[in-house]
């Protein structure tokens, strides 16, 4: 279970987080989305220990994150954003220091790293300097080290950026797997559908605020069920939502010559997403915004 | 035992790396025996002894300060800051003495193995120095303390040229004035105090008395174990402040 009361940072002037409150319930796969620059990463960094909160309070499992940052420690596992293996060793080694830290004995480190290393398809890897890797296989491995001690809370801050397809359909998969035997996941993509495939419950954040937080099924039931896709003049498109599909049929037939296209069909996450944050999923913060007309 | 744990990545890279990293920790010290030792200081008597059985305890510490301070800083500071794998100890549920005396003991051991290399190569060209348990002491201890600075300035460093400005505002300068190569007794009184301000002076007097048998600089030693001591509260309380 993963716990935050009025969590903040403050970078200098930037509120990266801003008084955020937050329960992930125990065997939940919790999604964060937001632009670039909403704050998820500095989240994660503060209920990981990696970061200190400027004020509020984070625990996980019941373990608080600044007065207990041990215990805490050994509840979670995390593949964080950017590459964080050492180069200068091999793939193995890497595992290895992990599970040494994290005081497996002999026999399991060799277990859990064979059968993890299994797990991402890397085992003809183990021996190659994590230098001499490709992307994809970095953070594979990074994927792998998180999972090496059976951690019962998982976060994953943009895991699936530069898998290809099937390995991102694998990961999926084995989210699921994990969350069946009762991990607690808390995951933050730009991958909208991914959010929709795995997560049972998904925050969008804005500017360091939670603007919005529920099922995805509720997301889009607030913004409407059915969006209205209108090209004007054959360059402006706009969206407008609505509850029930025959009002947005009505709506359709009666838009101006303007308009050439116009498609009618069910909300995704995305348009709540584009809704709430008015910009796009992944963009910068630039004052460029779609507008709904409703 | 986790610092045990810490220190072990480390070590595996200097195995993997040891004949590379011989050559090149001990290019200066050589150089500073064959130009010093033997080129300029050939005939010159130092209160008894040839210069080159003076000056061979100094380079040793130097060296041993040089290795022992990049040993544990050059790799930390850059998988802190570079390439992040720093993350991986500090999201470990590991006490931060445990990081720190982890960090600090891979400059120790480079330091001792440059020690040792630099002796043996001093051994077979001049009079056949045997250090003693008691200059072996000297020798750990200030790679301790030169050690611990390392991981203070890799910690305090904002960027890999950081680290690089601290080697050459603090590390050189010791080098050349930290009683390496003259004798900190005959330099007038206004600046030997200045010099004794370097800790590589107090480690030069010490290990030179030993080595030569002159009387035991105890106040030196005493500046040693307190550096040392203040040294790594300082990197305890670094690590501790180090999640921004
Ligand atoms: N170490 C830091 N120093 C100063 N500012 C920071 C630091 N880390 C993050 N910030 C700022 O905090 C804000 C939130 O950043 P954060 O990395 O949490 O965003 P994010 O939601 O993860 O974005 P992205 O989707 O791009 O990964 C940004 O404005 C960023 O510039
Ligand atoms: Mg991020």
């Amino acid at each position: 279970m993963i716990v935050t009361e009025k969590l903040s940072k403050t970078y200098g002037r930037v509120v990266a987080v801003d008084g955020l409150d937050l329960e992930v319930k125990p065997g939940e796969i919790f999604g964060f989305l937001g632009p670039n620059g909403a704050g998820k990463t500095t989240t994660i960094r503060m209920l990981t220990t990696l970061t200190r909160p400027t004020s509020g309070r984070a625990s996980i499992n019941g373990f608080d994150v600044v007065a207990q940052p041990l215990a805490a420690k050994r509840e979670f596992g995390v593949v964080q954003q950017h590459l964080s293996l050492d180069r200068e060793l091999t793939v193995w080694e890497n595992l290895e220091l992990t599970a040494r830290l994290r005081h497996l004995g002999r026999k399991e480190r060799q277990r859990c790293i064979t059968e993890m290393l299994a797990y991402v398809e890397l085992e003809e890897a183990a021996g190659r300097l994590v230098e001499e890797l490709s992307g994809g296989m970095k953070r594979r491995v990074m994927l792998a080290r998180a999972l090496l001690h059976r951690p019962r809370v998982l976060f994953l801050d943009e895991p699936t950026v530069g898998l290809d397809a099937q390995t991102r359909r694998r990961l999926w998969a084995l989210i699921r797997r994990l969350n069946s035997e009762g991990t607690t996941v808390f995951l933050t993509t730009h991958y909208i559908e991914e959010a929709e495939a795995l997560c049972h419950r998904v925050g969008i954040m804005h500017r360091g605020k939670m603007i919005a937080l529920g099922t995805p099924r509720r997301l889009r039931e607030r913004v409407g069920l059915y969006t209205v896709e209108a090209l004007w003049n054959g360059r402006d498109t706009r969206y407008t939502y609505f509850p029930d599909r025959s009002r947005a049929v009505a709506y359709s037939q009666g838009l101006p010559p303007e308009v050439k296209t116009v498609v009618v069909r069910e909300s995704n996450l995305e348009d709540v997403f584009v809704e709430l944050t008015g910009r796009k999923v992944g963009e910068e913060d630039d004052g460029f915004s779609y507008r709904s007309l409703a | 035992m986790d610092f045990l744990t810490v220190l072990w990545p480390d070590l595996l890279i200097l195995r993997r790396r040891l004949a590379r990293y011989l050559l090149t920790t001990l290019i200066s010290p050589l150089l500073y025996l064959l130009a010093f030792g033997w080129g300029l200081g050939r005939g010159v008597n130092m209160g008894g002894t040839s210069y080159l059985e003076f000056v061979i305890p100094g380079i040793m510490a130097a060296a041993a300060m040089t290795a022992s301070f990049n040993g544990a800083g050059t790799k930390l500071n850059v998988d802190r800051l570079f390439y992040k794998c720093f993350d991986e100890l500090m999201m470990a549920p590991l006490s931060p003495w445990s990081i720190v005396l982890g960090k600090a003991l891979i400059g120790v051991v480079r330091g001792l193995v440059t020690a040792a290399a630099f002796w043996l190569v001093a051994y077979l060209i001049s009079s056949g120095f045997t250090p003693g348990i008691w200059f072996l002491m000297v020798i750990i201890l200030s790679c301790f303390l030169f050690a611990f600075l390392g991981v203070l300035a890799a910690f305090l460093a904002r960027s890999h040229e950081d680290m690089a400005t601290f080697s050459t505002l603090f590390l050189l300068p010791m080098t050349f004035l930290g009683g390496t190569f003259f004798s900190l007794a005959g330099v007038p009184r206004g600046v030997r105090f200045v010099l004794y301000l370097l800790p590589l002076s107090h480690v030069t007097s010490t290990l030179r008395a030993l080595a030569l048998g002159w009387p035991f600089p105890w106040p030196s030693l005493a500046v040693m174990v307190a550096l040392t001591v203040a040294f790594s509260l300082a990197c305890l309380a670094a690590v501790r402040r180090s999640s921004v």
